[in-house]
């Protein structure tokens, strides 16, 4: 872990400003932010790691714990909320038995809802690995993860 | 030609670039969009690919730059706009205008135009008459509209400068560095009338004044792609598709007022935006247009890319410049110097929308007069936006200032879909209100707008049925602010809370009669409170809902009756005896089993074990329509009450 974190730290040198990135490319490597990474950023930056902490939980992107192999968010923007979001929430609630914003026991899955990825003339919409799926009816998710899920 | 070294240059290299446009005989432009992406275009782009290259064509743009003829080739644009109609192919020169466009149909696209000189009519858009729009000017959606700042997007590669060159791209900027002083184009952007695209509507001509007599140096200009309304798309559109004339824009204003670095801040979810930004800003590079010496005038300008990372309240502005910097989000607090002295790293810095810098090139080129002459007295220009929810013709729509709600929703969105009736439009986002059918007539403005009790937003506008429920709607928003709030100030912080609670309450048929009272009560004073936007305006989709649906409030709390039938707590499911044909599909689709009954028999819903949940009445074939939602809700009789079984 130490030498994939100097890696990636390392163009950051001296850029103390430069937090939020450093963030960002930590957690596209590592997945998630665990203890050791913001201890290290902190190390690096020469900063208190309540001073990382709080920066981090300030915004939504980050993740504290390890995360499902497949991902799926759910719209629940404005014209994905007009368009019947609660419902097709629940609907993958159900399907996948974990609730918005956690992680299945055998990191198969995670769910979360999002507010908006820009394609909201095709609401309700709901995001599975990266793969965006309009117009989702509650009646055909289990279509829907069988196309995007990774075997 | 392979750099401007001279402002003179943008003209050859304009003529440089259309020449070699124009020895490619044929194009097929797919629209590469997020909605139509979603739908399947970028298989659509590779097919074609696939099929010219098949016929011995190399697609190699370089080559028509090589001076090579070429017989076809086919590129991908930003959003075209039309997004319900997607994926969407264009055939240039002709225009041919292709909706809802699949891989298999590549084949015979490619031979209609190649070989038969004809069009594929089943795909042509079909318009109410009947007929076939054989191109964009005869579709209804788009002859009422007027593209600017959307006009390159849906034309233009994105991620070849040439394109932009082509069509007069980084013309203006040329003219200024030749011609004009910093404070002459400060002077053309006052002219035109231009008001800042972001919501506040602020006169760009003034904020690009007090940044150029700002004394500080080094001075900044940042760009705010935050777009942070969830149900809005047109900012990230215009990032995506037309990113050079953002760089132009803010290349332009950086002479204005003297900087010589700038951020453009994109939301957290728009990756491509980034992406095609970086390369945008590479290539701007290369030609000499921007970075060291542009157009070598001895003018520097750089441009970086931050991405955000989650979090509404950094649209704001001084919350944004402190994210630039590795801090947390919050707006400082009033009294405070405006960005315009201290901004950026405390220096000074102008904070425009994308939207405000993408206009900045085409009134340079064009004139202040042209673009006052668009629009209306105090809100010149057009407005782009997100036309969403239900509507027939989602997508993304540009028009002049001052036409009328109604004109956008019905000519230009084709009303609402599949006879359902107007209910409510919804602009600005959690910090706009909701409008009813008695202001359609209302004027696109600014200002006529703010006394409606909306706002203009930055182009978020979501059209209601009659099955959205105007409670459940502030609610949705309160939701939304009170958990992005970022906790600095009281009103805010514990206001939306409180606003939010009685919401549930009323939503959850435990409504008092004196909860309206206290809504009013509390939005007035989180509006009075709040330190920054964000709490100055949370309240409005209560207040607006209270203004102009109170009737639905009322029905929630004295009746516990959600008309609209969304409320979860006040709702219930029931098979028509008359109706149902016993064809087990509810049962079967049901998940929590609460169906019973025998195939061709009726079926009955356990109001007991129903979780409202709208599934059988999804799956109910449309001939039965034998399952209604009903409020009040149904009582469940003592002795139907489930058992949990030990
Ligand atoms: C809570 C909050 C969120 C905002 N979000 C955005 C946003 O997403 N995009 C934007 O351009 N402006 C946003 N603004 C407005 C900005 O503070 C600022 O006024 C604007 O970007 C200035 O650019 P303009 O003059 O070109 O409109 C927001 C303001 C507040 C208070
Ligand atoms: S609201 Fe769901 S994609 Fe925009």
């Amino acid at each position: 872990m130490e030498e994939r974190l100097s890696a990636v730290l390392s163009p950051y040198e001296g850029r103390k400003d430069a937090l939020i990135p450093m963030l960002q490319k930590v957690q596209e490597e590592l997945g998630y932010l665990p203890e050791e990474a913001m201890m290290a950023i902190a190390k690096f930056t020469g900063t208190p790691e309540s001073h990382v902490y709080g920066v981090a939980t300030f915004y939504a992107q980050f993740y504290f714990s390890r995360r499902g192999r497949n991902q799926t968010k759910i719209c629940t923007g404005t014209a994905c909320h007009v368009k019947g979001a609660a419902r097709v929430k629940d609907a993958f609630e159900r399907e996948l038995g974990l609730a918005c914003g956690m992680t299945s026991e055998d990191y198969e899955h995670s769910l979360e809802t999002v507010a908006c990825v820009g394609s909201c003339a095709l609401a309700p919409v709901v995001v599975v690995n990266d793969h965006v799926h309009g117009q989702v009816e509650t009646g055909k998710i289990d279509k829907i993860l069988e196309q995007s899920i990774k075997d | 030609m392979q750099k401007v070294n001279s402002p003179a240059d943008v003209a050859k290299m304009r003529d440089y670039c259309q020449a070699a446009f124009a020895r490619r005989k044929l194009r097929f432009l797919v629209c590469a969009g997020t909605g139509c992406i979603a739908g399947g275009s970028l298989e659509v782009y590779e097919e074609f690919k696939r099929v010219i290259s098949e016929r011995g064509i190399d697609i190699n743009v370089d080559l028509l730059f090589e001076g090579q003829e070429s017989e076809a080739g086919t590129v991908t644009s930003g959003c075209h706009g039309f997004c319900q109609m997607g994926p969407l192919v264009r055939v240039e020169p002709m225009g041919t205008f292709y909706t809802k466009v699949k891989a298999k149909d590549v084949e015979e696209i490619v031979t209609a135009t190649m070989d038969e000189n004809t069009v594929v009519e089943r795909l042509l858009y079909e318009k109410d008459d009947g007929s076939h729009a054989t191109t964009e000017l005869d579709v209804p959606f788009y002859n009422r509209q007027q593209r600017i700042v959307l006009g390159g997007c849906g034309t233009i590669d994105a991620e070849d400068i040439r394109e932009y060159f082509a069509v007069d791209g980084f013309k203006a900027l040329a003219t200024i560095l030749q011609d004009l002083s910093p404070e002459q184009v400060i002077e053309i952007v006052k002219d035109s009338g231009l008001r800042g695209r972001g919501g506040g509507g602020f006169p760009a001509g003034r904020k690009w004044e007090a940044g150029r007599n700002a004394k500080a140096t080094p001075k900044y200009v940042v760009c705010n792609g935050d777009e942070g309304d969830p149900g809005a798309f047109m900012d990230r559109s215009v990032l995506e598709a037309n990113p050079q004339s953002v760089i132009e824009g803010m290349t332009i204003a950086a002479y204005a007022i003297g900087a010589e670095f700038g951020v453009v801040y994109v939301r957290a979810e728009y990756p491509l935006a980034v992406v095609r930004l970086l390369k945008a800003i590479e290539q701007a590079k290369e030609y000499g247009v921007l970075g060291d010496n542009i157009m070598g005038t001895g003018f520097n300008f750089d441009i970086e890319v931050f991405q955000g990372a989650g979090a509404f309240v950094c649209g704001e502005s001084t919350a944004l410049t402190l994210s630039i910097e590795g801090k947390r989000g919050m707006p400082r607090v009033a009294p405070r110097p405006r960005t315009t002295e201290v901004g950026l790293y405390d220096k000074p810095t102008l904070l425009n929308n994308v939207k405000s810098f993408a206009y900045v090139p085409d009134i340079i080129r064009e004139g202040a007069e042209w673009f006052k002459g668009i629009g209306t007295e105090s809100s010149s220009g057009t407005a782009v936006f997100a036309l969403t929810g239900n509507i027939v013709n989602a997508g993304l729509i540009e028009v002049p200032m001052g036409i009328k709600l109604r004109e956008i929703i019905y000519d230009i969105g084709g009303g609402i879909p599949k006879g359902g009736t107007f209910k409510a439009v919804q602009t600005g986002g959690p910090s706009g209100g909701c409008l009813p059918e008695s202001l359609l007539d209302t004027p696109i403005d600014y200002d006529s707008l703010d006394e409606a009790g909306s706002i203009m937003g930055s182009g978020g506008m979501v059209v209601m049925d009659e099955r959205t429920c105007m409670v459940d709607v502030a609610r949705y928003f309160l939701n939304f602010t009170e958990e992005e709030s970022c906790g600095q100030c009281v009103p805010c912080r514990l206001g939306t809370k409180q606003l939010l609670e009685i919401l549930n309450d009323i939503c959850a048929g435990k409504g008092k009669k004196q909860d309206i009272d206290l809504l009013i009560e509390l939005s007035h004073s989180i509006h009075g409170g709040s330190v920054c936007g964000l709490g100055q305006t949370a309240a409005n989709p209560v207040l607006t809902t209270l203004r102009y649906f109170k009737d639905e409030y009322e029905a929630h709390i004295n009746d516990k009756c959600c008309p609209a039938r969304v409320c979860k707590d006040l709702i219930s499911f029931r098979i028509n005896e008359d109706k149902c044909k016993g064809c087990t599909l509810c049962a079967r689709a049901c998940p929590v089993s609460a169906i019973s009954g025998e195939k061709k028999e009726v079926h009955v819903i356990d109001q007991g074990l129903c979780i409202q949940c709208g599934v059988c009445m999804e799956k109910c074939p449309n001939k039965f329509s034998a399952v209604d939602c009903v409020s009040p809700k149904i009582p469940v009789p003592a002795k139907e009450k489930t058992e949990v079984p030990a």
